[in-house]
């Protein structure tokens, strides 16, 4: 380094932080949320590193010798070829290195290679979480519908038949097991009536659509093939239905107590005092806070719906990663069961912090404080 | 009853002639008789479970799912009894406003200021986003709420509760109502700040020329702002006339032992309650 830009280069690195400072307390003075928002985002980047840090630890306590598990009959009578194995994956170095190549190999996209596959894990969850993540998202943004829906109903028809009909409706949804549901769906609306197309994300004569986001009916849709479009959406709907049915059910009830709560409040009172439309007291004083409780078992609900994929994906052969985390996980496939750990642990997080940003939004008290 | 009774019942604004009310088989109100005139401040007092807030939900049309209601509430030459529900809403807010006990309650937490002075105000008046922002902080400013500016982006909890009673004033006076019922709003705030209000109160009547019901079971409030007294027990009126002659000579029985009951009796905290100074104050 030449000496003379060293000086330069001490005044800019005293200057940056107290100029970067005071950047920051303006805008925490005049964007609170944006404020709520960032302190959110740092908490959810510190527990993705910890879920790197679990998922690795938790797999390596698993017992079993994932070479015993790779290796032929022959090959792990061999000591030499079992100990060039375990060179060959790392597995000979210290625990804490592994965990620090296995840190740096996940932040550049690395997640190792299969031993099942034999190709990188990244290519397979690549192509694997897609299909998982449309059919799970489908489902949430059904449950959210008409579970939401559902229950305002029920609350604002309380005691009459609409309600009754939505309890017994919500009750079958919670109480049904979503495998058997997914057998008895399968069977009579596939094999019995023929009315929703069989197995897989589409049908089989049909190209997917150009890869854009990996989900077939929005790739379909950004690409006007709505031939495509129809076949994705018409094989999604079925799982998807089945998949959402519990939450649906759970949202339903949730979703009916909390508008009834809030519905007694002094505030609804008043603002039917003040003669507003019936349908602004539901919109913007009724459900916003209803919605608070709502989204705290919603939240929690998706966490029961993800663990539901598995089955779901099993029974309409649905090509995602439960599939492929199954398989993984009984071949002891190391990498693989760290990347889909990683994956589902991501996707927790996501929901969470979904979750904290719109008890954000909705109340003013928990992001002013 | 007084003469000057007699003769204000000819035309007041709001006249509540044998109201009842049942709700469950249960009589909640049993023929109440009331009228308030404008530009006066019509005290009602009763012990708590008398009928007291029944009787202001009955003006509004809000009393619980499944009351039994029967009676005449007459406003301007109209039944509000007998109103559809789509003109009782044009008359809620609008011509009649309600101030509610617990401002910590009753104001929106999740709602600006703003909003929920400008909602109603809009819808009933038809006014611009522009035009209800103004009227709103002319609002703020006229029940003195500083910086009404920048008060009204903000959000109930950020008001003490002095402040939110004052606001929900506001919200109830933001369409010009004639009538503005208030059912005890100074019980759930402090005692350094419930002068305050009741000022406010007073010369909002004054200035404006409205109709004041204020319910409460506190004599020695009632003593300090009405003009006419009427004490309820039961779901009766046991008792109705200008505040000197309910106060100082009350007829019924039930009256000289709610006065007879008071702490100190009613002339003492009638003294304490005026004497409090306009200026005064109230803390943040
Ligand atoms: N939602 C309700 N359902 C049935 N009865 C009620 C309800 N609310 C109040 N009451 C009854 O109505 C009576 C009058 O109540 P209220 O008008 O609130 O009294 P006050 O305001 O004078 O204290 C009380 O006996 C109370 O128990
Ligand atoms: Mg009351």
């Amino acid at each position: 380094m030449s000496p003379t830009s060293a000086p330069s280069k001490d005044r800019a690195g005293g200057a940056a932080p107290d100029s970067r400072k005071a950047v920051r307390g303006r805008v925490a003075r005049r964007h609170p949320f944006a404020r709520f928002l960032v302190r959110r985002i740092i908490t959810a980047l510190l527990l993705a590193l910890g879920i790197t840090l679990v998922t690795f630890i938790l797999t390596n306590l698993v017992p079993g010798d994932p070479a015993a598990a790779n290796l032929g009959q022959r090959a792990i009578g061999d000591p030499a070829i079992v100990a060039q194995w375990r060179a060959d994956h790392g597995l000979d170095k210290p625990l804490p290195q592994q965990y620090l190549v296995h840190l740096s190999g996940v932040l550049h996209g690395d997640f190792g290679q299969s031993q099942q596959s034999h190709r990188p894990v990244a290519d397979d969850l690549a192509e694997f979480v897609p299909a998982t993540l449309e059919l799970a998202g489908a489902a949430i943004l059904i449950s959210l519908v008409l579970g939401v829906g559902f229950g305002v109903v029920a609350a604002l028809r309380r005691d009459r038949l609409a309600d009754h009909i939505l309890r017994v409706t919500s009750l079958f949804g919670i109480s049904v097991p979503t495998f058997w549901l997914a057998l008895v769906a399968f069977y009579v609306f596939f094999y019995r009536l023929q009315i929703t197309p069989g197995s897989g994300r589409i049908d089989p004569g049909m190209t997917p659509p150009p890869h854009a986001t990996g989900l077939y009916t929005v790739d379909a849709a950004l690409a006007g093939q709505w031939d495509v479009f129809a076949s994705a959406a018409g094989h999604l709907v079925t799982p998807a239905l089945v998949l959402a049915l519990y939450t649906i059910g759970l949202l339903t009830r949730f979703t009916r107590s909390a508008v009834l709560e809030v519905l007694g409040q002094d505030y609804v009172r008043a603002a039917r005092a003040k003669g507003l439309p019936g349908r602004v007291i539901l919109f913007r004083y009724v459900l916003r806070p209803a919605l608070v409780p709502v989204i705290t078992v919603a939240g929690l609900a998706f966490g029961s719906l993800l663990s539901g994929t598995v089955l779901v994906e099993a029974i309409f052969a649905w090509p995602g990663v439960g599939q492929y985390a199954y398989k993984s996980a009984t071949s002891l496939d190391l990498p693989a069961v760290m990347g889909v750990g990683l994956v589902v642990g991501v996707v927790y997080l996501v929901i969470n912090l979904i979750v904290d940003v719109l008890y954000g939004v909705i109340d003013p008290r928990v992001r002013l404080s | 009853m007084s003469e000057r009774h007699e003769t204000a019942a000819g035309n007041g604004v709001l006249a509540i002639e044998g109201l009842t009310v049942a709700i469950g088989g249960k009589e909640i109100l049993r023929g109440v008789d009331l009228t308030l005139e404008p530009g006066r401040v019509h005290g009602l007092a009763g012990e708590s479970g008398s009928g007291k807030t029944m009787t202001g939900l009955a003006v509004l049309g809000l009393l619980p799912h499944g009351a039994r209601v029967s009676g005449r509430i007459a406003l301007a030459g109209r039944d509000l009894l007998s109103l559809p529900p789509k003109q009782l809403n044009a008359v809620r807010g609008a011509e009649v406003a309600m101030v509610f006990q617990d401002p910590a309650t009753s104001l929106h937490p999740m709602l600006t200021v703003g909003r929920q002075l400008t909602e109603h105000m809009r819808h009933h008046l038809r006014l611009s986003r522009g035009e209800a922002r103004e009227r709103a902080i002319d609002l703020m400013r006229k029940v003195r709420i500083p910086g009404p500016e920048e008060a009204i982006g903000r959000y109930p909890h950020q008001f003490s509760g002095g402040m939110r009673q004052r606001i929900a004033i506001a919200v109830a006076l933001a369409c010009a109502p004639k009538v503005l019922i208030a059912d005890e709003p100074t019980t759930a705030l402090d005692v350094t700040v419930q002068a305050g209000i009741l000022r406010l109160l007073r010369g909002l009547c004054d200035d404006l020329g409205l109709a004041v019901l204020l319910v409460t079971h506190d004599l020695g409030v009632m003593s300090a702002v009405a003009d006419e007294v009427s004490v309820m027990k039961d779901g009766l009126m046991v008792e109705t006339g200008p505040r000197g002659q309910v106060l100082v000579e009350p007829r019924h029985a039930y009256t000289r032992a709610l006065l007879e009951s008071l702490p100190e009796n009613a002339g003492n905290a009638a003294a304490a309650t005026a004497g409090a100074e306009p200026s005064e104050g109230e803390p943040a």
